[in-house]
């Protein structure tokens, strides 16, 4: 009880302080400073008008520029800095050191991974519950549910999908759903079509997708240009072609160890995936809530039009619908990207980075806090601004646009 | 879609049915955490959450009373009888059939009474009731039975109990909610004050560099505060503020400021100009303006940001990790104690789910409460 009477007082010593200083300011700058009265009434006024601006700033931006511009600059220089030598010049050493650790490629790729993945699920499944709650009637409560995990900690969320993957000996109950459904499993038809088929059939979805967008792409590089990016967007979802086939592929062949319960977060190669899930499960209401509400934006007369000329529901959708909200899926992609980049809770509480599960903010964490190489930490840092970058740039550019 | 045409679709069953297991699906890893905070340790590892919500038919070891002890046994006419009840005082189980060894646990129905040595007979009922009589005084350990027992769904509050009023300090939350609370409420109202001043000024008052500063705003949104971590540790150590609630509070508002700017400037700006201009040429000041005027016109934008601020801090592990919580743990957050039970208690889930829970529950509230705001925010916030 006694944190809470000091986190009481502190509270109003805070807020009070802040309050206190724009009042008073004000009150310097209008009575004392400039005050609007005696022979210089007008030149006090604009004067104190000029200098106003700055009070209400200031701050604001001492904090900006404390908390946000100078760690920029500040990482930056540790990051070429060895602090062993009492700080001194090392060049590119530290990215050296951190390009030849094998947990910084693997906290790279995974990285890859879920900047691929987690977008595009949630923005896909955001896409779908807009798409279906917005056509019934108890539409609203169901998107309230499927927006809840937004409130919910990201320690709070690996606690429940910890809950989930749990694994308990072949001779106990099964507490976690995932083993108890893995052992509903024994080998036969039924797991045939669950486990084989329907991955598989899933996964030729997927490449089929890919492809068609691939080849809408190449459409548009013949009609519009753009070449370079164009060409790129092409092979990129070549690439992840390949990879959903191959992933069918494996669907139909690898063998399952069936009626064994799975530790499902200590074996590499899907317990990334099984960590993403839960991000996924976070930002899905997200993507929801803001492709409703550009879905309910669409002026109508688009879409009747479209009905009018005969166009069925899948036609209005992807035709008609779709492209009026790229503008806002872009925006959700995006929103997700930079929450991805710097995901940290979820693996630091379920994995802490082992079994192949490192990303990025959790490489940069251990190498700060546990290894205490402030060097290699920075370095790595300076890899997640690199790739915040380029939404940063686009959006300072949208911005400024709008500005004018 | 087919419904603005004027007639409704076929396909709206498959709508029901599709969002109703779109719906479960996300409530049922929540779900799982609730129902498994209300269990006690036994059945968590026992059964799956699942079947809690159902009576559940389990086989039991239980023992009748000990005939060592004083008064269990009772002498009459010539025959010593043990009785009483297998289960514990309060318990709804009912047993179907019963055996008295490990090999046979289902030859008696319950009712039935069994052979033992010696001319002892037990006799079962369906609620645990036991008759154990003997021609002989018994001796020994008490009687083993081996029983089906349907047990109804049972929950309890003891963990509740447990991690919010007990005094161990490792399991406990209660410090630790107090913590959070003390580092969430300054680093949800500061912010907002600094930034309303920030954002009427950016978006009122004319002065040189006002859309660059704007612009600038919008990249810091995106700046990862993972780069902010060691130049601000080392900072807050260099001028004496250390490790604290301080330290937390001041990079919090940081942190936090770029998109509270950015959500109160875009709202200030869309409010009507007729108002500020009546105001101005009837001698009221910009100091007046932003807090009779302005201030109390931009409560929604206020609210979502402060919801948001809320949300963030209250669930924030990385900040409190870095900024305030020191060697000695004293002020630890509960993200952060939530953690360390997973290092300490992994297997208990009850303690876990519950911990956990009580964390979520705070945010759940205000999340229900306030969504309109929540949404409008996020609205504001990302769609342009």
């Amino acid at each position: 009880m006694e944190a809470a009477y000091k986190g009481v007082l502190t509270i109003f010593l805070g807020v009070g302080g802040c309050l206190l200083y724009y009042y008073l300011s004000n009150q310097f700058l209008d009575k004392v400073l400039y005050p609007a009265k005696g022979d210089n009434a007008g030149r006090n006024i604009n004067r104190a008008n000029m200098i106003r601006p700055w009070l209400f700033l200031m701050p604001a931006m001492v904090a900006l520029g404390l908390y946000l511009a100078y760690p920029v600059v500040a990482t930056l220089w540790y990051s070429v800095t060895d602090r062993n030598q009492g700080g001194a010049f090392i060049g590119l050493a530290n990215y050296q050191q951190m390009m030849n650790e094998p947990k910084f490629w693997e906290a790279m790729r995974n990285n890859m991974l879920w900047l691929i993945i987690v977008p595009a699920a949630s923005t896909a499944f955001g896409l779908m519950a807009a798409q279906l709650t917005d056509r019934i009637r108890w539409g609203s409560i169901a998107k309230s549910l499927i927006f809840m995990p937004m409130a919910i900690s990201f320690v709070g969320a690996a606690v429940i999908f910890k809950l989930i993957y749990d694994t308990r000996p072949a001779d106990q109950a099964q507490i976690g759903i995932m083993n108890a459904v893995w052992l509903q499993f024994e080998g036969g038809v039924g797991s045939w079509l669950i486990l084989r088929l329907l991955p598989a059939l899933l996964m030729l979805c997927g490449a089929a997708i890919s492809v068609y967008t691939a080849y809408g792409l190449f459409n548009a590089m013949h009609k519009k240009g753009g070449v370079i990016l164009r060409s790129i967007g092409i092979l990129v979802l070549a690439l992840i072609a390949i990879a959903f086939l191959s992933l069918g592929v494996g669907a139909l062949t690898s063998v399952h160890p069936y009626g064994e319960p799975q530790t499902w977060l200590t074996t590499p190669g899907w317990n990334s995936f099984l960590l993403m899930v839960v991000l996924i499960w976070i930002q899905t209401g997200f993507a929801m809530v803001i492709i409703s509400a550009a879905l309910r934006g669409i002026p109508e007369e688009t879409i009747e039009a479209s009905i009018v000329d005969g166009a069925n529901p899948f036609q209005v959708f992807f035709k008609i619908k779709l492209p009026q909200i790229t503008g806002t899926i872009v925006v959700v992609w995006t929103t997700i990207t930079l929450v991805v980049l710097k995901v940290f809770d979820i693996v630091f509480a379920m994995t802490n980075g082992q079994w192949e599960t490192q990303v990025l903010a959790n490489y940069m964490f251990d190498k700060l806090f546990r290894a205490n190489d402030w060097g290699v930490g920075s370095a790595s840092a300076m890899i997640i601004m690199l790739l915040v970058s380029p939404i940063l740039i686009w959006n300072v550019y949208n911005a400024r646009k709008e500005m004018k | 879609m087919a419904t603005i045409a004027g007639s409704k679709s076929s396909l709206t069953w498959a709508v029901h049915i599709s969002v109703t297991a779109l719906v479960l699906l996300w409530l049922f890893p929540t779900m799982g955490l609730l129902v498994s905070s209300f269990r006690t340790s036994d059945q968590i590892s026992e059964s799956g959450w699942w079947r809690a919500l159902f009576p559940t038919e389990q086989n039991l070891t239980l023992r009748t009373a000990d005939p060592d002890d004083e008064g269990v046994q009772v002498q009459t006419n010539g025959v010593y009888v043990i009785d009483g009840n297998l289960f514990e005082a309060g318990s709804e189980a009912t047993i179907s059939v019963w055996g008295t060894s490990s090999r046979e646990i289902d030859i008696y129905k319950a009712g039935d009474t069994a052979e033992l040595n010696d001319g002892e007979t037990i006799t079962v009922q369906e609620n645990g009731d036991y008759v154990w009589s003997a021609p002989t005084e018994i001796s020994g350990r008490g009687q083993r039975v081996f029983a089906t027992a349907t047990t109804p769904p049972e929950f309890t509050l003891d963990n509740y109990k447990n991690v919010l009023f007990s005094g161990d300090s490792t399991d406990s939350m209660a410090k630790a909610f107090f913590n959070t609370l003390t580092v969430t409420i300054p680093a949800t109202i500061i912010p907002i004050v600094i930034a309303a001043f920030a954002a009427y000024a950016l978006a009122w008052m004319n002065f040189p560099g006002r859309a660059i500063l704007v612009a600038i705003v919008v990249g810091l949104l995106v700046v990862p505060l993972q780069l902010a971590l060691i130049p601000l540790l080392r900072l807050h150590l260099g001028i004496g503020i250390g490790k604290g609630y301080l330290g937390v509070w001041l990079a919090h508002t940081g942190f936090g400021l770029p998109l509270a700017i950015y959500l109160l400037r875009n709202y200030m700006v869309g409010l009507p100009r007729d108002i500020i201009e009546n105001a101005r040429v009837d001698g009221a000041s910009d100091f007046e303006i932003f807090t009779k005027i302005i201030l109390p016109l931009s409560f929604p934008a206020l609210a979502s940001f402060a919801i948001f601020q809320f949300l963030w801090t209250w669930n924030d592990l990385l900040v409190a990790k870095v900024f305030l919580i020191d060697a000695t743990g004293e002020t630890t957050v509960m993200t952060n104690q939530i953690v360390e039970l997973l290092g300490t208690r992994g297997g208990n889930w009850e303690i876990l789910a519950t911990a956990a829970f009580v964390s979520i529950a705070v945010p759940l509230l205000v999340f229900f409460m306030m969504q309109k705001y929540l949404v409008r925010g996020l609205l504001a916030g990302s769609v342009k």
